[in-house]
Parts: structure tokens; sequence; C-alpha cells
């Protein structure tokens, strides 16, 4: 039985290596494809995930309705589990073989670096869901990102604490590429406002208990506030190990906490939490006539009732990538050249981040604007008035 | 000689395979054999110090990262504003700096990837022969705890210090001229040439291992790995021939780290992960731990699928199913399973019990 | 450095010294009566976590505890006599890659099972934000959940082994096995206990943590390590050994937090490991022989 099995497994091995090297099918004239690096698994599955399933749902419901203008559409999920030399190897995959219209993701900031320059050497129309600003700054001419600046968030936390009259805080930020630039900002962005960083602290994104550095912290009472920047679940045991050590001071997240889900996982604890975020989180709450509102609603709807979980702005991310993608495809054909001027012409145009207007220089299109200051109460997002 | 003849049978099939995608237009495929024959080094590395050598280790990973993140991190810094300082101007008179611009116009003044290269593959070296010399002292678990730490600690720094980048690791690393025309990079249209080094480096380094292991040092570590107080016993300086061997791996992973870095163009923490040292020790296994030819072969063509992203998000749960198949099934390696012998066996040693 | 600053440090510390002992433990048992390092050890009390959450909606959490620690029992066991069991005479290195590529499986399957999100059971009393004062500091009564529970766990292993003929069993295959099996121990069985012996006091602390730390697929590598490391510092095989060397860690990180960044608080609990490895590879509680006693 044993030898039955490795024999047929070695002579597996040489076929699946025999078989992918078979030349691709020849691709169908009306179909365009589109390519997706998302890291579904590994340490930014919570990224990619959500942000996977979403672009799944886009493509059956485009596709269901005949296609955009006629044109079906085919998505090519690649899991890179956030490893950059996976991102590298599938963009070239992506470009060269598959021969994509155009790419949506990496998810992290890492990974978008690595295949910025692939995609503007194989002029390809690459829509980043990665946060960090250098991502569209200096700006490349094929690369776009649909996630709001980090600058903007951090303009939102320190104008909502000069209201107040915070001016000594301390900065924890997870280790992953999004703490990483939102911590730079952060610390870029204080003497604009006044505001002395008096401590800050990287912790790992797996990290469990962060009672040591809150003991820590606590300590200095000169703390007036505290903002946490990451994406991880560690935001909730911050702010659980806060409270239950008794330290009362304001917790300000950054729009990585945009996420139910952490709220549920906080509790209680996370009552009273202030964060700037999109407007996904409570589109109900909106006026009538907002531009948001209709596709805000209408995107919960789908995502929670095909999935069961509730929808989080990760996801939102590759709903605005692949809504601006139809869009410049459906005013300009399938013409990859065509549509990347199209994108960067593109104005008011509402999405789950906020409403976008592209310019040859802006290849982000999103403002202070697209954020709002939200806080929790009675484990809901609620707008946060001072 | 006869030993060298499976190496010409090897440059014959890699000149096929390139030639293949030329005629059939698939050349985008020596993409991720290219990157997979850079692992492959570091996986063969691997191969002669757990086959030949017995010493395991778990943190091979962090050579690797060694390499590639120092010479990216040694030539994207830009140290311009530092020109006028004397120890620049002596670097600039040896020859170890380079001006450029970078995509969008910038003056760059950095190390030049040959000094990078140099400065990196030896930091590996030396610092693989400081904690080599009491790592090797231990033994079973213990020397995997400890290569194990001292992966992580190197996928620690690497992860914390903001100049290796922290969570992005290093973007826009040059390419890597070795000769004039010669160049490391992963522009489309280098496709071909750089195919041709990465491969030429294996082979390379297949023949440095072949040499090694059929001389005086190859007969001295499978006495090691037999019996090493006997090893010690007859003479053989087991200690040093263990950390040359532990050197030498580090130096050939650290290479890989180089050359794969100028390749991609970048380097991420992934690269320094426990996951990684672990499908390195996956893919040596699986080859046959003494088996060079065994650990080459697999290494190509499980990475060459996996860099495809043949498994999609089951890749991990399938390089975890092969070790368990292999390590119960056939120890010894794929390779290694005679098929016609155990065919024989398996239908005549069946009806005799 | 205040009093009360001190104070929380050492309850930060202390939680999670418990638990790191707790998985080191974990390793000790099965180490014993078959000279395994099991790696999917940190998959236990992930498992346990997970298997607790899943059940919890549908019975009341004492309940859901008590299945999911026998859940994962049997999966102990089941990995045992499918991936273990008839092999004859492996070498290490055949056992470490084996258990590598096990925990690498129940991690994946779990990511399929339960998706990538993070989970965890309701606090066992009071909520996110309730806390109990101890000596001025304020501490979550999770905390001394765990505590108490991991605890209780050692005591009654302790007793287990010492007084119980099952333990004594077990306690015979560790200290000579052809010896046991000449005895008419049946080596075999006692590797399977051994091993549904871990999965189970993985699980149960894999419960009574969820609360404080989460629980999410990925969870038992990284717990897999530092368990690992505190059975080394511990000296291999030793369990008392692991208790002390799990609380000296856990002070040790949450003190480390007062001098050295954060982001190296991993860099440095390996250093030091590194260190005792190459000072003292039996541990800080080992006796020099047993080390030597277990080689490739």
């Amino acid at each position: 039985m044993k030898k039955l099995l490795s024999t047929s497994l070695t002579i597996v091995a040489v076929l699946l290596a025999a078989v992918s090297f078979l030349p691709p099918a020849a691709a169908q004239a009306e179909t365009i494809k589109v390519g997706a690096i998302l890291a579904v698994t590994g340490p930014a599955s919570f990224l990619g995930g959500p942000e996977a399933r979403t672009l799944e749902m886009l493509v059956e419901e485009v596709n269901a309705k005949g296609g955009i203008d006629g044109n079906k559409v085919e998505l090519i999920i690649k899991d890179s589990g956030a490893s950059p030399e996976k991102a590298i190897s599938f963009a070239k995959q992506l470009i060269e073989e598959e021969k994509v219209f155009a790419i949506i993701g990496p998810s992290t900031s890492g990974e978008t670096m690595k295949i910025k320059n692939i995609a503007e050497e194989g002029k390809t129309i690459l829509l980043s869901c990665a946060a960090a600003q250098v991502i569209v700054n200096p700006v490349a001419k094929y690369v776009f990102k649909t996630p709001q600046k980090d600058s903007d968030a951090v303009r939102k936390i320190y104008g909502a604490m000069k209201d107040k009259g915070i001016s000594k805080i301390a900065v924890l930020a997870g280790n992953t590429g999004f703490g990483k630039a939102g911590k730079g900002q952060l610390a870029e962005i204080a003497p604009e406002y006044g505001i002395e960083i008096v401590e800050a602290e990287v912790y790992d994104k797996k990290a469990t208990d962060l009672s040591a550095v809150v003991a820590k912290l606590m300590a200095n009472k000169e703390i007036e506030a505290v903002v946490n920047w990451s994406i991880v679940p560690a935001q909730g045991i911050l702010a659980k190990n806060m409270r239950q050590a008794g330290w009362e001071v304001p917790l300000y997240q950054s729009h990585g906490f945009g996420n139910i889900k952490y709220v549920k996982a906080g509790g209680a604890a996370a009552e009273g939490i202030i964060f700037p975020a999109g407007r996904l989180l409570a589109p109900e709450l909106l006026e009538d006539g907002h531009p948001q509102k209709a596709l805000l609603l209408e995107y919960t709807e789908a995502y929670e009732g095909k999935y069961n979980e509730p929808v989080s702005t990760f996801g939102g991310h590759a709903y605005d990538a692949f809504k601006i993608l139809s869009a410049a495809i459906s005013k300009v054909g399938p013409d990859a050249e065509k549509a990347r001027t199209a994108i960067e012409n593109l104005k008011n145009f509402p999405g789950t981040g906020g409403v976008f207007n592209f310019s040859p220089a802006d290849h982000n299109g999103l403002d202070i604007d697209a954020f709002a200051m939200w806080t929790v109460k009675d484990g809901q997002f609620v707008p946060y008035k001072q | 000689m006869k030993q060298f003849l499976p190496l010409a049978g090897l440059a014959v099939l890699l000149v096929c395979v390139q030639l293949l995608t030329q005629w059939t237009g698939t050349t985008y495929y020596l993409t991720q054999l290219t990157m997979s024959a850079y692992y492959s080094v570091v996986i063969i590395g691997l191969c002669l110090l757990m086959g030949y050598a017995g010493q395991i280790s778990l943190g091979h990973a962090g050579f690797f990262a060694i390499g590639g993140y120092m010479s990216a991190m040694l030539t994207t810094r830009n140290l311009i504003t530092f020109q006028d300082q004397d120890w620049m101007v002596l670097l600039d008179k040896i020859g170890f700096l380079a001006a450029r611009q970078d995509l969008y116009g910038e003056a760059i003044l950095s190390f030049q990837p040959w000094a990078a290269a140099i400065i990196a593959v030896g930091l590996a070296g030396v610092i693989a022969f400081i904690i080599g010399i009491p790592v090797l002292k231990l033994k079973g678990h213990y020397l995997a705890m400890a290569t194990l730490g001292f992966g992580i600690i190197v996928f620690r720094v690497f992860l914390a210090s903001e100049i290796f980048g922290e969570a992005d690791g290093i973007s826009e690393v040059p390419g890597f001229t070795l000769l004039p025309g010669v160049t490391v990079t992963g522009s489309f249209g280098a496709r071909v040439s750089n195919y041709y080094i990465a491969w030429t480096l294996v082979v390379v380094a297949m023949v440095m291992l072949i040499n090694l292991i059929n001389s005086r040092v190859g007969r001295a570590l499978r006495a090691i790995h037999g019996a090493e107080e006997a090893a010690n016993a007859t003479g053989i300086d087991t200690a040093g021939y263990k950390l040359k061997t532990f050197v030498l791996s580090a130096v050939m992973a650290a290479v890989a780290g180089v050359f794969l870095t100028h390749y991609n163009g970048g380097i991420g923490p992934s690269e320094a992960g426990v996951m990684k040292s672990v499908r390195y020790v996956a893919l040596v296994a699986v080859g046959g731990m003494a088996n060079i030819w065994g650990a080459l072969s697999m290494g190509v063509i499980l990475n060459f699928l996996s860099l495809r992203g043949f498994f999609g998000s089951y890749d991990d749960a399938v390089f975890g199913a092969i070790l368990i198949v292999i390590m119960l099934f056939a120890p010894e390696g794929l390779l290694r399973l005679n098929l016609v012998a155990k065919f024989k066996k398996m239908f005549s040693g069946g009806s005799r019990k | 450095m205040t009093s009360e600053l001190f104070l929380q440090y050492i309850f930060a510390g202390l939680t999670y010294g418990i638990i790191y002992a707790i998985v080191a433990i974990g390793f000790n048992i099965i180490y014993n009566t078959t000279g395994i390092i099991n790696f999917a050890q940190g998959e236990f009390v992930m498992l346990g976590g997970m298997i607790a959450i899943s059940l919890n909606p549908l019975m009341p959490l004492p309940l859901a505890i008590v299945l999911a620690v026998l859940i994962t029992m049997v999966v102990g066991a089941l990995i045992e006599i499918v991936f273990i069991r008839w092999l004859d005479k492996p070498s290490v290195l055949r056992l470490i890659i084996i258990t590598i590529g096990i925990s690498i499986l129940i991690r994946e399957a779990a990511l399929h099972i339960w998706g990538e999100g993070v989970r965890s059971l309701p606090y066992f009393i009071g909520n996110e934000v309730s806390s109990v004062s101890i000596f001025g500091t304020r501490i979550s009564p999770q905390v001394l959940w765990v505590m108490g529970v991991c605890t209780i766990m050692v005591i009654l292993l302790s007793l287990f082994f010492r007084y119980t003929l099952m333990g004594q069993k077990m306690q015979a295959c560790a200290a000579n096995r052809t010896a046991a099996t000449l005895c008419g121990i049946n080596t075999r069985n006692m590797v399977t206990l051994s091993f549904m012996l871990s999965a189970g006091i993985g699980a149960l602390a894999g419960c009574v943590m969820s609360p404080i730390t989460y629980t999410e697929y990925g969870g038992g590598t990284g717990l897999a390590i530092k368990g690992f490391t505190v059975a080394i510092m511990g000296g291999l095989g030793n369990s008392m050994g692991a208790v002390a060397a799990g609380l000296l860690l856990g002070l040790l990180e949450a003190f480390s937090v007062s001098v050295v960044p954060l982001a190296f608080q991993d860099a440095i609990s390996i250093a030091i490991l590194l260190i005792i490895l190459f000072v003292r590879p039996q541990g800080l509680f080992g006796r020099s022989e047993t080390a030597g006693l277990r080689e490739f």
C-alpha cells in the first residue's frame, strides 16, 4: 500500500509539472480578464478574505447582467498569502501570460510597492487595495489606489484632539504595512497641530495581550490620549487591556478599526473609541440624497445576504477598485490605454470609501471629506460629536 | 568524471526548455523557473548540511534574508546627503559607490551592487561562523530549536528595524550588473538572459557540491552523519567539518538571497519567516535528504508550481500534506524509491508472508 | 518604578507565563513517553478554543468547554493512531518533520472551516471592562481564571503521575520503554494516552485564555514556539521545570517592555533561550545526563 501511494505520488508530481507547461487556451475576444492579487490566506487574510469575496460577488452580478456593456468579465484571483515574492511572480504571470486588462490588489503596501514598477513596465492598470501613500506618491502612470489617505485620517484625529485640548499623546502601531505608514504620518503631522508624541510602541500583528505595555504607558502621567494604528485584532485587545487596568484616557483608533467584528470582539471595552472612517459603517444614518447612500446600502445588503458576515471597509476597497474599473470600461470600451486615461478623468464618482475625484496628479482621488469621525455606543457605530 | 555526466544532461535540458518556451511562445514560464532556480541554491546547500553532515537547520531562511536584505538596503539607501564626508570619499575611491537616477528622476548615490553583494554574503558567512560554533555542539531537538530561534531573531530584527523597511520590506532595488551586458533584473526584456544567469549559478553550485561530496570532506561528513563519536575517535575533526559545511550552506543561501532580491526588485519579511525555513527543510526531505539531485528537482518542481499559484489558497496545506506523506511512506525521499524493486517486492514479498 | 507598575508587570507576566507553562507541559508529556517533540501542540490550544466557541451558542458554557476538551482529545488520539503509531523506529528528524506537517494541516483546515476572523468565548465572569483590585492594581477576573485553572491542572497532573496506576505506567514508559514493555505495560497505548492528555490540557488552556487573547486559526504557531522555548529552558521532560521556566519567561517579557521597544520583545526572549542552550543545554532545571540520553 505505501509503495503504491508513493509511486502514484511521483507520477502525479511529474504530470502536474507537464500539464502546467501546456500553453493556455486562447482568450475569447469579448471577455475582459481582470486579475486580482489578494492575501486570501496568511497573516493579512482579514484583508484579502473580504476583498476576494467582494470581487467574486461583483463579477457574478455583472456577468448575470450580461457583463460590462456586453463584455463578460473573467476574474482571476491569485492568493499571495501576503508574500511579496509571490505577488511579484503573480503580477508577471497575470500581465504576460493571462494578458489581463487590469490588476486589483495587492492587499498590503509591501506587496504593492514590489509590483508597482512591474505594472508600470507592463503597462497594466493596477488598482491597489493597500493604504500607504507611497503607492501613489510619486505618481506612477498605471498605479492607482482606493483606500483613503493616511494623512487625512491623521488630520481628522488630530483635529478632534485639538478641539478637546489634548496635546500629549502615546502612539501604538501594529507591525504591518498599515501600522508602519500610519505611524510615520502621525509623527510627521503632529507639529502642525501642536501635538507631542510622548511614547511610541510597535506591537506584533499576532499580539494576544498588551497589558504590560499598557501598564508602562499608564505610568506616564503626561499622556492625555492614546492613538492606535493597526488593522489587526489587537485593536480590541488594547481597548480591553486599557479599560481593565482602569486607564480612562480617550482611545483613538485609525480607519482600520472600521469593522464591526472588532467592535464585537472588544465588547464593552470598545465603547467610546473615537476613530475616522468612511461612511460604509452606518449608511442608514446618512441623509437621503447623499451620493454614497444608495450604493452603500446596496453593497451592505448584497454582501451580508450572500456571505452571512458583516461588511468591512477592506472589502469596500476592492468594491471601489472594481467599480472604478467598470466605470472606465463602460466609458471608453475595453481598451487599457484609454481606460487608464478615463480613470484619471473620473470625477464625482461615489464609492464605499468616499467620492472619488481622480486627476493625473492624484491617483487616489479621495480627500479629507471621505472621512467622518465615529465612535462606538452600545456596540454600534455612531457619528462622533464633540 | 562520471558524476558530472548528469550535469551535462541538466545543461542540455535547460537549453531545451528555453528553446521549447521560445518555440511555443510561452517564455513567461522562465520567470518562475528563474525564481525557483535561486530557491534551489538554498535547498541544495541545506541538503549538504542536512543530508550529508546530518545537521538540521530550521533557520536557513534567515541566511537567505540576511543576503537579500543587506544587499537591498545597501543598494537602495540614498547616501547623497553624506557625499562630502571623508568615509564616503574613501568608499567612492575604492569603487564601492554608484550614482544613478530612480524612475522619478531623483539622484541616488548608493552602494554598487557588487560591493553590496560582497558585504551581504560576507556578513552572512561571518554570522554563520559565529553562531555555528555553539549551535553545532547541540543535537537533535536542541539543534532544531537553536536554529529555529536564530531564524526567528533574524525575522524579528528585519521586521522591527526601520532601516530594513519594517513590514513593507525594501522595494525598487536596482538591477545587478554582473559583467557588462549581463544584468540580474526582473524587467521583461531580460528574461532569457536571467534564466541562464540563475541556472548557471545552480550548475556552479552543483559542481562545487558534487566535488565536495566525492572528496575527503564528503567522506568525513558521511562518517559524522553515521556515528559522530566513532568519526571523532578516528581523528576526524568533526566540529571543524560541521562548521565549514554550515558556513558554506549559509553562504549559498545568502548568495541566492542577493540574486533573487535583485531579480525581484525587492524583498519582504516573508522571506525570513519560519514557514520559509520549514519549506526548505521540507523540500530537502522530499528530495531524499542525502540526495542533491533529488533536492534540486523537487525544489524546482514544487517551487515552480507554488510560485505560479497552482495550489491556490491551499499552498501551505499542500506543503504540509506533502511533508507528512513523504515522511510516512517514503522517508528516503521520492527519488530514492527504487520503483522497479519496490513493485517486485510488493508482488512477491506479499505472497511470501 | 512604582510598586503599582511593578505589580502590573508581575500579573501580566504571570498570565503569559502560566499559559506558556501549560503548552510546555503538553510538550513534555508526549516527549516523556515517546521522545517526540510534537510541533502541533499549539494547534491543540487553538482547536480547543475554536471548538468551544462554535459549541457555545448551542449549550451552556461549561458544557461547551468540556465537550471541546473531549473532542480535542479525540483529535489528539487520532493524530497518534494515524500518523505516529505504526512507524517503525522513526528518526527524530522524521518525527520533527511529520509533526510540523500535522501542525500546518490543522492550521489550514481551521482556516477553511472557521475563516480568517478572530473569535472569542465570553468572559466567564463580568465582561471586557470589569476588573478586580488586588494590592492596588486592577486586573481582569479572567486573568485569575487562567491562573487558577492552569495551577489546578499542574497540581492534578503531578498527582496523576505520582499516585494513579495509569500515571505510574506512563512514567515507567518515560523512564525506560523496553523495561516497561517487559513489565507488561502496553507502551503503544500509553503513547496514545499521552497524546490525548496533552491535547486535553492544551484545549482547556485554549478555552480559558480565549476571552483574553481571542482565538484565531493561526494562533497556535506562536504558542508552540514559546512553549517549546519554555520546555527547553526548564529541561526537556521536566514538567516542574517547565512551570518555573514558563513563569520566568513570562515575567521577563513583561518587564522587558520597560527597557526595550515592544517590537524587539520576541527577539530578546529567543536570544535568551539561545544563550541558555549554549551555556546549559540541559535547561535551567534539568540534569545534564537527561540531555545526553535522547539524541538523533
